[in-house]
């Protein structure tokens, strides 16, 4: 019970069931489909890019609790922060669900609560869809992202 | 070599199994080692039947024996150990034969499994016989692998594909099935028992309606071989496949059952060995049935598998392994339904031990990576039946089904985990 209760943390299961920036987003200037096909997640990321800062950021779709409260927190965390800063914030969040990270978790902020991911290999992907949804808004991709 | 077992299955007649009675499942239990373990400080309870079943010791034994003492190439040797793998290769032949009750052992085909089946005759009889404006039907229940390669065909041929629609309950609607066999329709492709939500077709109707229309009918039985008895003679099926892995027998074989006159005017599926009798560089004669769809070194030891496996399933009674499902269908239905935001979907009249269902709230998945935690092992997700989720509106289920060695306490562990499930979200 122990490992489920790090994976579904009450900050997780808050975002899923009450997923912040869980919208359309009118002023959007980017977007980009991500897909699950393992077990159907789907989600769209809409990005206001002005320049190169994340203006604002939103998504919408349907997926398991650990998509959907990383999709929410993630549009928190980078509104506001620059590709680069984003980017860089993506590789640091995949070293920590991948159990990888080194000591340094404290730029992470709120999203160190997706450390018992790593205990849990195949939900991985639940974890980081949404960033590499973002990743192909922010680079102008068209196509839809597939993890597997 | 393993003479004793095989020696025995020749002369079995499946009404023996009646003698065994009532259902000893914790003595069957012990026939399957890998039940006895723990996962994550739980006992086991697997309930993932549907995507691949356990295998008894007597076919892990026949298979180690095969490579342990009679490994050799089949149809090619005058030594000894080929001789012997060949006539072991051949029981098995006989024994599915009897398991499907079809007319002649030259029906039976092996391939590697039941999506090998399919695509063998899309590619052989399908592409014989579908041209451009023709129609192939199949069913909205039908998984990916009835699907696709008759999609991949209709793309070939410049042809439709056509699909019969499913009512709430996940069951065929048979008014519907008249209407859309047309002088176009060259193929009827349908399952025999819905994967994803369990539903047992009418399977012998819709034969008899299709032929009425002169439609020849593709089952795809790999969900129906490990629960119910299969007679393709009573069915009339013109073509049925199944694969080994899902009725106790190994991965990669399965088989193809074709009407005798179907598969000898068929053209051949692969070139290569086994399946010619002459080859020169001007003109290559095939062999006869069943080996001209059988070309290369086949999966031997997989096929001795396989016969041993059905052998197991025909000394329990397959009769007496369907009522035990069913008792075990009937109890987890009841059990799940009085859990509060529990809804199955698929409710036919007539159906297998699966059981799909989703929790109010909360994704399939998650639920799947709590149940583990307990030990239940279930599938979550499509299900590798995408339409009929898009049918049901819903993106994944959670699905438990259930073989011949689950029990009762097993399922009260699912619901035990479902709780646990709904504790965390709560």
């Amino acid at each position: 019970m122990s490992d489920l209760r790090e994976l579904y943390q009450d900050v997780i299961l808050e975002h899923s069931k009450a997923p912040r920036n869980f919208r359309e987003l009118q002023s959007a200037n980017h977007k980009a489909e991500g897909y699950n096909p393992l077990c159907g997640d789907h989600f769209t990321i809409y990005l206001d890019l002005e320049g190169d800062k994340i203006h604002d950021v939103s998504f919408q779709g349907s997926g398991c609790a650990i998509s959907k409260a990383s999709a929410s927190m993630m549009t928190q965390i980078v509104k506001g922060k620059s590709k680069e800063e984003t980017a860089k914030l993506f590789e640091q969040f995949h070293s920590l669900v991948t159990g990888q990270a080194n000591g340094d978790r404290e730029s992470l902020g709120k999203l160190d609560v997706f450390a018992g991911v790593s205990e849990f290999p195949v939900r991985v992907k639940c974890a980081t869809l949404a960033w590499h949804t973002l990743q192909a808004a922010m680079e102008g991709k068209q196509e839809k992202i597939s993890t597997e | 070599m393993s003479t004793a077992t095989n020696g025995m299955s020749q002369e079995f007649h499946p009404s023996m199994a009646n003698a065994i009675a009532p259902y000893a499942v914790e003595e069957v239990r012990r026939d399957f080692p890998i039940l006895h373990q723990q996962v994550h400080g739980h006992p086991l309870v697997y309930l993932d039947n549907a995507a691949t079943s356990q295998k008894p010791r007597a076919v892990i034994d026949v298979i180690s024996h095969y490579y342990e003492s009679g490994n050799a190439n089949i149809h090619r040797g005058v030594h000894f150990l080929s001789e012997h793998a060949t006539e072991e290769h051949e029981a098995a032949r006989r024994t599915v034969q009897r398991f499907l009750n079809a007319a002649d052992k030259r029906e039976i085909i092996f391939v590697r499994s039941a999506t090998e089946g399919i695509n063998l005759v899309a590619q052989t009889y399908g592409r014989k016989h579908v041209a451009a404006g023709d129609e192939v039907l199949v069913s909205a229940m039908e998984h990916h692998s009835n699907i696709v390669p008759w999609q991949m065909l209709c793309e070939e041929k410049d042809a439709k594909l056509r699909v019969i629609p499913i009512n709430d309950r996940g069951e065929l609607q048979m008014d519907e099935l008249p209407k859309l066999l047309t002088p176009r329709t060259k193929v009827l492709a349908v399952t025999h028992v819905s994967n994803a939500l369990g539903t047992i077709t009418l399977l012998r109707k819709i034969v008899q309606i299709a032929h009425k229309h002169n439609v020849p009918v593709v089952v795809d039985g790999a969900q129906a071989a490990p629960h119910i008895r299969i007679d393709v003679q009573d069915l009339d099926a013109d073509f049925y496949v199944f694969s080994g892995h899902k009725v106790y027998g190994p991965t990669g074989i399965g088989v193809l059952y074709g009407k005798m006159a179907l598969l000898e005017a068929m053209p051949p599926y692969q070139g290569g060995g086994d399946m010619i009798r002459s080859v020169t560089f001007e003109k290559t004669l095939y062999n006869d049935l069943p080996y001209k769809f059988e070309a290369g070194t086949p999966n031997i030891g997989g096929a001795i598998g396989l016969g041993a496996a059905i052998d197991y399933v025909d000394r329990l009674g397959i009769d007496n392994i369907a009522a035990h499902e069913h008792d075990l269908l009937t109890y987890a239905t009841e059990s799940l339904l009085a859990i509060d935001g529990v809804h199955i979907i698929g409710t036919a009249a007539e159906k297998a031990a699966v059981i799909s269902f989703i929790i109010d709230g909360i994704h399939p998945h998650d639920i799947g990576t709590i149940l583990d935690r307990e030990g239940v092992a279930v599938r979550t997700g499509h299900h590798c039946a995408q339409p009929v989720m898009q049918r049901f509106r819903i993106p994944a289920t959670a699905r438990a089904s259930f073989a011949l060695y689950n029990t009762r306490e097993e399922i009260d562990a699912l619901v035990k985990g479902i709780y646990k499930v709904k504790e965390v979200f709560a």
